[in-house]
């Protein structure tokens, strides 16, 4: 385990030089004063309540609404950091789509050995899939790729993120915030925008309706104002100008889905939906959820209608499947993966099961299909006890996590309280694919508000700070 | 538009007015209680509070006693009366949020802060003290909320929606206001006159924000038919039945899908009422039947703009 010290920084790099990309702003940190930026964080947390930008949280008191803390210390990369981050999710993207184009028809990966058969097995694969074509051959029209920093050159991708992915509102508004709390700061930096966002996305969801169909009508699909992310929802469809649908509002009839309106029915061609599979049609699925629209896989399997991301790329972005991404850009495109894996421990297989508890204490223990950082042990900031009671936990069904060393995740200046400290952040890039596959210069940038703390999630304690690409270098 | 986002947006609007003209009702009515009267006792005195609200019955079960204390409490913060002004705000926020994509921004930030500041009052007593600067700050969101809307939205459906539950609440508020007070305030056979009258009509007035109105218009002492006639048949008296109607049937006739409904139908013989009628004949047939029966085509209405838009089945 690496200690606190040879954390890398993101502004002096975790030594006692500033690196030439902050050069600039640490002048601008070094000449404000804390009292300052203290206010300007309390101006963001009154402004940010007033427009609602709150989520609930699962678990806590009558669902309350609380705000996810927002740093107002930005994350800086250079357009050549970016360049490098942004050509390895692309590439990582588009082999997954085509991951799952090949899982969902001739299964060539799994004839030519490279993945095992026993991913079929997974629940996220959907037989009812199968032979299916949707548009373009695009399974995962967004996509979240969660990628950390350990050092100057060192990238790694955390987690491919292929089902509903969250987050691009907190990277739409704090981008919003930041440029009315330091208007000075932009005009001094040239930082590459990320408003055109909800644009792209929306030209993306026309372009992969079905064949034929002039200015198609795209919606989106919500469980509703309960649902955590109800916040972001509401957001990108009011951005993209759509209608925001629940279940409810819609309905089948001769294979076409169609929504409630005070002017009576009407077609709806593209659904970008932010229900899961299990959830998403109670004929299909899950048969107890009243969020989804009963018949709609039916539609959707017969090319009635478009959804986005398709059913059943939750096999992709599973952990057990994560490990054979490289594989996959080898095998489909026939290029060297540029973003790295972490590397994995399978403990469905005995060696690495073994190796896995004799290092408890030193490695990062996940649940194969968890996510929101529950069920998870961060084997060197866990008690013994809590390491034991672990220890059972996997003993008694090892097909069900993986293991990674505990990785040093980058830190960045946060405000705390009232003084600079360094906090550990990761980041979340948002890779759009419909005609051709591209990423906004951003992402969602976590960071673990909790000193020495390495998980990032919102749930657990995470804020987000806005993420500067900056388009040339800047010198004080 | 979706069927449920104009439910919503409708159902926004109604809660809002509702919550004005709640506070309207208990501000006057407290102030007229600061008006020494003996031949009247505290639960008489607070009853048609009630009454106009609607919530006589209920009340009798969640409270039973009428006291100054116990109204005034269970109009302004009873969660418990889905009529109290803490729960037609609630109700309205509730109804904005799951349709917030639908407004401008500074719809939602207005409906979220009348929200947020609200939480300030909670642990108030009004019945000892602040109830009148509550009741204007209810009547001052509601006026910026309107005025919010107005100033910001685009002229669609969603507005239409929005405007058309505005004015339905409103018609069926001063309906009720003047059918208790005017039962009230006129026992069969009574004469009127005196400073207790003069207070009690003044107040009625003066909770539509009509007394200065009265004044310009009539130039006199305050005549009961008169302030009848003003807030039923007048068009140019905001909170009239008429004026309502002329929205009413405008909006109804903007509306993307108007055509044969029964609302507006039923809108259309109810304008043609107000706006052809005399307040004489009015008082010949009984000014309570014109009152009830009109409540009554109104709550009609609404059921119709349930059936035709906001809960199409198909």
């Amino acid at each position: 385990m690496a200690k606190t010290n040879t954390f890398f920084d993101e502004m002096t790099s975790g030594k006692d030089e500033i690196r030439s990309i902050y050069s600039a702003y640490s002048q601008w940190l070094k000449d404000t004063s804390n009292t300052q930026l203290k206010s300007k964080n309390q101006e963001a947390e009154l402004l940010f309540r007033r427009v609602g930008i709150t989520f609930n949280v699962y678990g806590e008191t009558d669902g309350a609404e609380r705000l996810i803390p927002f740093d107002i210390i930005p994350r800086l990369l250079s357009s050549k950091e970016w360049d490098f981050i942004s050509k390895g999710t692309i590439q990582r993207v588009k082999a997954l789509n085509m991951f799952l184009h090949d899982i969902y028809h001739d299964q060539l990966i799994i004839k030519e050995g490279l993945v095992p058969q026993s991913l079929l097995q997974n629940s996220q694969y959907r037989p009812e899939m199968f032979g299916v074509d949707v548009p373009n051959q695009i399974y995962a029209h967004i996509a979240g790729i969660d990628i950390v920093r350990i050092d100057e050159s060192q990238f790694y991708v955390l987690e491919d993120n292929l089902r509903t992915p969250s987050g691009v509102s907190y990277m739409l508004e704090n981008r919003k915030m930041m440029m009315r709390l330091f208007p000075e700061l932009f005009r001094r930096y040239s930082v590459a925008p990320v408003e055109h966002y909800p644009q792209v996305l929306l030209n993306n969801l026309r372009a992969v309706a079905q064949n034929g169909i002039e200015d198609p009508t795209v919606v989106l699909l919500t469980p509703g104002a309960y649902n955590s992310a109800y916040f972001e929802h509401a957001f990108i469809a009011q951005q993209m100008g759509i209608e925001l649908v629940e279940g409810k509002d819609l309905f089948v009839s001769k294979n076409s889905v169609y929504m409630k309106t005070t002017e009576g029915p009407r077609r709806v061609d593209v659904i970008y939906r932010r229900i899961d599979d299990d959830y998403i049609d109670p004929l299909a699925f899950n048969e107890i959820s009243m969020l989804g629209v009963p018949g709609l896989l039916s539609v959707y399997r017969e090319g009635g209608v478009t959804l986005a991301n398709a059913i059943g790329t939750g096999v992709a972005d599973d952990k057990a499947t994560y490990m054979y991404v490289p594989k996959m850009i080898e095998f489909y495109l026939n290029e060297k993966p540029i973003l790295e894996n972490v590397p994995t421990y399978d403990l469905s297989k005995e060696d690495d099961l073994q190796y896995t508890l004799s290092h408890l204490n030193e490695l990062v223990v996940k649940e194969v299909q968890g996510s929101g950082g529950y069920g998870m042990l961060v084997g060197p900031t866990s008690t013994k006890k809590e390491i034991e009671v672990f220890r059972e936990v996997i003993i008694k069904n090892p097909n069900n996590y993986i293991a990674q060393p505990t990785l040093s995740l980058s830190q960045c200046p946060t405000l705390i309280d009232e003084s600079i400290d360094s906090r550990h952040v990761d980041l979340r890039p948002f890779v759009l694919s419909g005609k051709e596959t591209s990423v906004v210069p951003g992402g969602l940038c976590r960071v673990a508000l909790k000193k020495g703390s390495l998980v990032v999630n919102s749930s657990q304690g995470g804020g987000t700070k806005d993420t500067w690409i900056l388009e040339k270098n800047h010198h004080a | 538009m979706l069927s449920r986002t104009a439910d919503h947006l409708y159902w926004m609007a109604r809660y809002i007015e509702r919550a004005e003209n709640m506070a309207r009702a208990l501000d006057v009515t407290y102030n007229m209680s600061l008006v020494p009267n003996e031949d009247i006792t505290e639960a008489m005195f607070w009853s048609p509070a009630l009454e106009i609200s609607g919530t006589t019955e209920i009340y009798e079960k969640d409270i039973g006693e009428v006291t100054a204390a116990n109204v005034i409490n269970y109009l302004a913060m009873d969660q418990r009366n889905p009529s109290s002004i803490y729960s037609a705000l609630k109700s309205a926020r509730e109804n904005a949020h799951a349709v917030r994509v639908t407004m401008t921004t500074e719809t939602w930030e207005s409906i979220n802060s009348i929200w947020l500041e609200f939480s300030q009052f909670l642990k108030q007593d009004f019945s000892k003290k602040g109830l009148r600067e509550f009741c204007d700050w209810v009547k001052t969101r509601s006026h910026l909320f309107r005025g919010v809307c107005f100033g910001t939205m685009l002229r669609d459906d969603a507005f239409n929606f929005v405007r058309l539950g505005t004015f339905i609440e409103r018609a069926d508020n001063t309906a009720r206001l003047l059918d208790v007070k005017y039962h009230l305030l006129l026992p069969t056979g009574q004469e009127v006159g005196g400073a207790v009258d003069y207070y009690e009509w003044s107040s009625v007035l003066r909770s539509v924000s009509a007394l200065q109105a009265y004044q310009k218009i009539f130039n006199d002492t305050i005549e009961p038919w008169r302030v009848a006639e003003l807030l039923t048949l007048r068009c140019d008296m905001p909170r009239s039945l008429h004026a309502c109607f002329d929205e009413i049937i405008l909006i109804l006739e903007a509306l993307s899908n108007s055509k044969n409904n029964e609302a507006f139908r039923l809108a259309g013989e109810i304008h043609a009422k107000l706006h052809y009628g005399k307040i004489k004949d009015i008082f010949q047939s009984g000014l309570h039947e014109f009152l009830s029966d009109f409540i009554k085509s109104n709550d009609l209405i609404g059921q119709e703009i349930h059936k035709h838009f906001l809960s199409a089945t198909y």
